[in-house]
């Protein structure tokens, strides 16, 4: 199913003028600093806000176009919300909230369904429950499951993770993932926080000042300089699919990915399973000839692509390993010491392979 | 403290023309609070003036339009009486009508505070979730307005056992018909050597408020558990 979307208002000095689609599920982040027109644009595609011009496309459904007048009211759209405050219904049961877009959807999902999302989400303990009686983190999962089963053609949460602590988003992030990869639904995950695009999405829209600045794969986009220029963010570093080839007898994983393999303790998952693997940039050091008789067990060959200096004492190295970009932060002198060049070949070793769990 | 048939028979019809008055005016309230709360339209100060007119009327005044209006000889009254077979006037149905008039701009004002404090975010969430406006104000802000209405409900509950200038205009003074307790309160002060009777029935009306105060209080609370706040 293909989303489309192209959105145009202004609002006093502030122009809203994005477009973009969506072509296949998985989690498309759209991503900006504050004031960027991220909700707004979440708000026009559920139809909270009815913008000039421009026009949404669910699939086969023109759900919104200024030209021909058509402007379908939120309850018609099929487009599940998970708002930043939740707004779980405060006088009914966890269960009952559950219920509310279940009920009312158009194709009813079945109560196999039903137990599935209660089952995906871990809400079974607390179906009796009212919503005051929630912690923060089984807020938003309950806010999760109740959006999903409206049976909804698109899902959009709006900075789902915002109003959490750290220690609640951490709780929360894994059900995030899960949901990414069981439901096969696509999803708008709004946000200005660049780990958490890193931890969860498929591709990126890169928003500011009511413009669409970026927009690409984020295998892609993440390790790309050019990109962490435009956000205005330090390089997170590369994000890769790695698939699980062997569990070796020394007590490591083998996983393959698109320009070599790399070794990360042992993991639960079988072989065959692909997982989503980070490299932060601050863990990829490099060298210029292949080093010997280190700890580190991951050391790849790279080619420089590209390089700039960050800040007084940082730099910023892209790399390519195969096709796979890779990004290292080095300090400024040590990138000055090893004049390091686009088109050099060197090492990049690994420290630390960050394997977000599925 | 035993009461005697006259005095029971006052506190019985107070508790009635009040229970009527309030139920009958609810609706009305409701309608009137969820239009100036939830909508905008030309006029709206003047329609809310007018809606809180009962609060600053002498209550004799509104009596009297009351009986300007709807006694058996007026147009309107005469009307009532031959197509619905309807009399207000000297019936306790018209010191039901008077409480209710006089005591509407409670349940109005509470209901609409109530109305106006709902978090619109509930309801938007409650669209994205297939909820049409009626299946909204159903669902969601009727219950969520509960507490409002309850507290409006009571306060004017409690207005109308106090009613006394709008009654007494409209429908006098009948024992039985139209005499509620601060009535049979007046008319034993005009009595010679009615001192204790009007002590006795105001002793009832104290007791009858703590009574009432005690189960508003009760009411709220387990109104408020109902819907988890």
């Amino acid at each position: 199913m293909t989303i489309d979307i192209r959105l145009h208002h202004r609002f006093g000095t502030f122009e809203l003028n994005a477009a973009f689609a969506i072509d296949k599920p998985g989690i498309t982040a759209l991503f900006g600093p504050s004031g960027a027109g991220k909700s707004t644009i979440a708000n026009g595609v559920a139809g909270l806000f009815r913008p000039a011009e421009g026009r949404v496309v669910l699939g086969d459904h023109v759900v919104f176009d200024s030209q021909s007048g058509i402007f379908l009211p939120p309850r018609a759209r099929r487009v599940g919300y998970v708002f930043q405050d939740a707004r779980l219904f405060p006088h009914m049961s966890v269960a009952s909230n559950l219920r509310f877009g279940w009920r009312r959807a158009e194709t009813r999902a079945d109560a196999n369904e039903f137990a599935r999302i209660v089952d995906m989400l871990g809400l079974e303990s607390f179906l009796a429950r009212r919503p005051a009686k929630l912690s923060g983190g089984e807020t938003s999962r309950v806010a999760l499951g109740r959006a999903l089963l409206s049976s909804p053609r698109l899902l959009i949460l709006d900075e789902p993770l915002a109003a959490l602590d750290a220690a609640r988003k951490a709780e929360i992030l894994p059900w995030l993932g899960r949901l990414r990869d069981e439901a096969a639904l696509p999803m708008i995950y709004v946000t200005h926080a660049l780990d958490e695009v890193a931890r969860l999405a498929d591709s990126i829209v890169l928003l500011r000042d009511g413009r669409v600045d970026a927009r690409g794969a984020a295998f892609d986009l993440l390790p790309d300089l050019e990109f962490s220029n435009l956000a205005g963010t330090t390089p997170l570093g590369a994000v890769l699919a790695a698939k699980v080839t062997v569990h070796r007898d020394d007590g490591l994983t083998e996983l393959a990915f698109d320009g070599g393999a790399l070794f990360v303790p042992r993991l639960e998952s079988s072989a065959g399973a692909v997982l989503r693997v980070r490299l932060r940039a601050e863990d990829v050091m490099l060298a210029r000839v292949a080093p010997e008789g280190i700890s580190a067990n991951n050391v790849l060959p790279v080619t420089v692509a590209a390089a700039r200096v960050a800040d007084d004492s940082h730099a910023d190295v892209q790399l390519l390993c195969g096709a796979t970009k890779i990004v290292s932060r080095i300090t400024r002198s040590s990138f000055q010491r090893l004049e390091i060049k686009p088109g050099m070949a060197m090492f990049a070793i690994v420290k630390s392979v960050i394997v977000d769990s599925r | 403290m035993v009461l005697l048939p006259a005095e029971r028979e006052a506190l019985l019809l107070s508790l009635k023309i009040s229970t009527v008055a309030v139920a009958a005016a609810l609706p009305f309230a409701l309608a009137a609070a969820y239009m100036l709360a939830r909508t905008r339209f030309p006029g709206k100060t003047f329609v809310d003036g007018v809606l809180h007119l009962p609060l600053v009327l002498p209550p004799v005044v509104v009596g009297y339009l009351l009986l300007m209006t709807l006694g058996t000889r007026e147009p309107l009254g005469a009307w009532l009486l031959a197509h619905l077979g309807l009399r207000l006037a000297f019936s306790w149905k018209g010191a039901a009508l008077a409480a209710g008039l006089i005591t509407f701009p409670f349940q109005f004002r509470a209901i609409r505070l109530a109305l106006q404090s709902l978090d619109g975010g509930l309801s938007e969430a409650a669209e994205t979730l297939g909820a049409g406006p009626f299946d909204r104000f159903v669902n969601l802000v009727l219950p969520l307005a509960l507490p409002g209405i309850v507290a409006g409900a009571i306060t004017a509950f409690a207005a109308s056992l106090g009613e006394f200038g709008a009654i007494i205009t409209f429908v006098s003074n009948i024992p039985g018909e139209t005499q509620t307790l601060p009535l049979a309160i007046y008319s034993a002060l005009q009595t010679p050597g009615g001192e204790i009777e009007a002590a006795r029935l105001s002793a009832l009306s104290i007791a009858l408020a703590l009574v009432g105060l005690t189960l508003a209080e009760l009411a709220d609370r387990r109104v408020r558990v109902l819907i988890g706040q």
